[in-house]
């Protein structure tokens, strides 16, 4: 690796201390939650009473919940009483032009080869600079609008499809699912809202657009995305660029339907701030995402996991309708002192519903990662199959790799395989690639790369590229 | 002899692994254009010898130096040293699941050129490139999109190992037991590979147990490595008497001494 490239990398390990900074925000309210703070979110937001009534119950069900210990993860819990739960969009400082940009951070997007335009927007550049990116949202949503494809800010549904967000809210995962999706559908400020109409295979990957849009939609986010009968989307979240935020805690709900035949292909890439080399600080994540599969229809989860605090995420599928299929697709990788314990749930409840499990783990440092998944064959999934792979790969020796699979079977003819490997990146394998003119830091990225193929190419093309960057980076200096 | 004649030149080379003394006085000049095989018992430190030439870190050196193309490469890394044209052939070549043939071959490929201050080799030329180094070597089709070394036989590793060596036109390459796990046809296409490879601007070291490759690649000197010291060299004809007679007569030899 050239001297530059090395200076670039140990920039980059640290660049978190240059995150944005924010305006003094306006609207606030002030801290902690009780019913009248439930009360003046909706009122602020303008909601109808359904949507308060729905928020007050949730509310009612979380205070009875406790938080949840179970997961192989250590953290100081937050005190709830001590959030502010409602503040309006902060403003992020306007640059006027990119030349304003911490020099780092900008070295940094072109690392990861974020496109200028994008960097504007991710750094907050005055928008008068981007007009070129900002017609192309608009005339993304103008052909999105042609196809009848829905695809805006929860609140924003809420106002204009009161219907669509009624009927399906809450409906796969329920307010007393558990403890943060009680708070979420208590308290959640914005998200997003896609709805695709009968038979409509959504164009583009709707992703470039909303990965601008997304940024400041707050700590508990709701995403909502019906995909209607014989219909496809592929939906992608999250950002390979750095992500700081103030909330320590974030607490998302996304719920995915699949009606008959429809097909939803959902992406996400996380590097939510971890907290520094010595374990201080970093954001909680602590995500409930599942997704109903109807007749036919298929959902598909892939993720890469590399940044938080905690991690604590469980992405599923209910295979509800015959002839479903979930697939879990996750690279989660942990370095210095994170901890993740992430996996999935494949509950099937349809005859001949197929499940794939691909999990792919990397630790280095201090950090401990941790596989969890069930995969349940209810009475009435006849000739149910599911196909789980779970591997580990450690780096270093500190480090430490959990593997949690839970297996309920209540129908005899389902068919059920587990593998599981264990493997550590070798002396042996980094001083061949040496050998053969590859230098340590690259060594590490082709191995590591090579691991998580078979999650990374179910990415959209682009944001594989990306995220096989982001993987580097995340692993830098972890091999001494 | 002015110096600059040899491609490497060892001098009194010490090393050892974790207090272990492996290697104790090590003498060997190669000059562009020749053919060095090296030869000895089981744990005479053939191996240790081009761990230690391709700049593993694990050994330590002691004593002595190491020159290549005139300069001494002690100091560098191990892709220093494959930048500068060392290639080591390993004994066991190492698996790395996922990243496929065509793509380390890239990696490796163009790491090289980089620090040579090239740009990448265009993906076409590399493919063309690679086509005909593949027929050189008589390699089937689907071999670059195979996981690297995973799951292939004795043979195709070492074939892989060759084709590398093809693909990146070392001026040293230290083959270590390329012979060991290959069946005679086999045998004959990497020799023949190596063969058809040799010029007069590079050099071969060859490391082997057996006088069997060397009757497919012929070497101009054979020494004999004991106790991590050469013993004895000479020319082919030393390892056909090692063949007829074992390593017995030279160790005795090398005791009396």
């Amino acid at each position: 690796m050239s001297e530059e490239e090395k200076i670039l990398e140990e920039v980059t390990g640290a660049d978190y201390k240059y995150g944005f900074t924010t305006d003094i925000e306006s609207d606030t309210i002030p801290k902690g939650l009780n019913e009248d703070v439930v009360r003046l979110i909706s009122s602020k937001k303008e909601e109808p009473e359904w949507l308060l009534n729905y928020r007050l119950k949730a509310f009612e069900t979380w205070k009875k919940m406790e938080e949840p210990d179970w997961a192989n993860i250590k953290y100081n819990k937050p005190d709830y009483q001590d959030i502010i739960y409602y503040a309006a969009p902060k403003q992020k400082k306007k640059l006027n032009s990119l030349d304003e940009l911490d020099p780092e951070m900008k070295k940094t997007f072109d690392k990861l080869g974020i496109s200028i335009d994008e960097q504007k927007k991710l750094a907050g550049v005055a928008v008068d600079f981007v007009m070129d990116s900002v017609s192309v949202a608009t005339s993304f949503k103008d052909k999105l609008g042609e196809l009848g494809i829905i695809f805006c800010s929860i609140s924003e549904a809420v106002k204009e499809h009161p219907e669509l967000v009624k009927k399906y809210i809450g409906t796969v995962v329920p307010t007393s699912d558990n403890f943060f999706s009680a708070l979420n559908s208590a308290v959640f400020t914005d998200g997003s809202f896609c709805y695709i109409p009968k038979g409509v295979k959504c164009p583009m990957e709707l992703s470039t657009y909303f990965r601008i849009n997304q940024a400041g939609t707050g700590q508990f986010e709701r995403t909502l995305l019906i995909a209607d009968e014989g219909s496809y989307v592929s939906y992608l979240e999250g950002c390979t660029a750095p992500m700081r935020d103030e909330n320590q805690l974030h607490a998302a709900v996304v719920e995915l339907i699949a009606m008959d035949d429809a097909e939803i292909k959902y992406s996400t890439v996380q590097n939510w701030y971890p907290g520094d080399a010595n374990g201080v600080g970093g954001v909680f994540n602590f995500v409930t995402k599942r997704g109903i599969c109807h007749n036919r229809s298929k959902i598909s989860w892939t993720q890469v996991e590399t940044g938080s605090a905690v991690t604590w995420k469980y992405p599923s599928c209910i295979l509800k309708g015959d002839n479903s299929i979930g697939e879990f697709y996750s690279v989660a990788v942990t370095n210095n002192y994170q901890q993740a314990d992430t996996g999935t749930k494949m509950i099937h409840l349809g005859k001949n519903s197929k499940s794939t499990i691909i999990s792919k783990g990397i630790c280095a440092g201090k950090s401990e990662g941790s596989y969890r998944g069930l995969v349940k064959i209810q009475k009435s999934a006849e000739n149910a199959r599911n196909f789980s792979q779970c591997d580990s790969l450690l780096m270093g020796d500190k480090c430490g790799s959990h593997t949690f699979p839970y297996i309920e079977v209540k129908n005899k003819s389902a068919k059920i395989e587990h593998e599981a490997t264990t493997s550590k990146i070798g002396e042996d394998q980094i001083f061949y690639c040496n050998q053969r003119g590859i230098g340590t830091e690259e060594a590490i990225a082709l191995i590591v790369n090579g691991y998580c193929k078979d999650v990374l190419n179910q990415l959209p093309m682009e944001f594989a590229v990306e995220a096989q960057k982001l993987l580097a980076i995340s692993l830098e200096g972890s091999v001494g | 002899m002015d110096k600059q004649l040899y491609m490497l030149k060892i001098n009194n080379l010490k090393a050892s692994i974790e207090g272990n003394k492996i290697l104790t006085g090590i003498n060997l000049d190669v000059k562009p254009g020749e053919v060095h095989a090296i030869m000895g018992p089981n744990g005479s430190g053939k191996s240790t010898l081009s761990s230690v030439i391709a700049g593993r870190e694990e050994y330590e050196v002691e004593d002595g130096t190491i020159d290549f193309d005139g300069e001494s490469i002690m100091d560098l890394s191990p892709e220093e040293r494959a930048h500068k044209g060392i290639f080591l052939s390993f004994q066991y070549p190492i698996e790395i699941p996922g990243v496929s043939v065509s793509n380390f071959l890239k990696t490796s490929l163009n790491e090289s050129r980089k620090a040579q201050g090239l740009e990448p080799m265009p993906a076409g030329d590399l493919l063309k490139m690679m086509r005909e180094k593949m027929e050189l070597l008589e390699i089937k089709k689907g071999f670059l999109s195979r996981s690297l070394n995973q799951g292939f036989s004795g043979g195709e590793k070492k074939r892989n190992e060759i084709f590398q060596m093809a693909m990146l036109e070392p001026k040293l390459a230290i083959l270590d037991e390329t012979d060991s796990g290959l069946d005679i046809d086999a045998l004959r296409i990497v020799a023949n590979g190596v063969n058809k490879l040799k010029s007069k601007d590079n050099a071969t070291v060859l490391i082997t147990h057996y006088q069997r490759l060397l009757d497919y690649i012929v070497p101009d000197f054979v020494h004999v490595l004991y106790n991590g010291r050469i013993v004895k060299s000479g020319t082919k004809d030393l390892a056909h008497e090692l063949e007829e007679k074992g390593y017995d007569w030279i160790i005795k030899e090398a005791e009396q001494l």
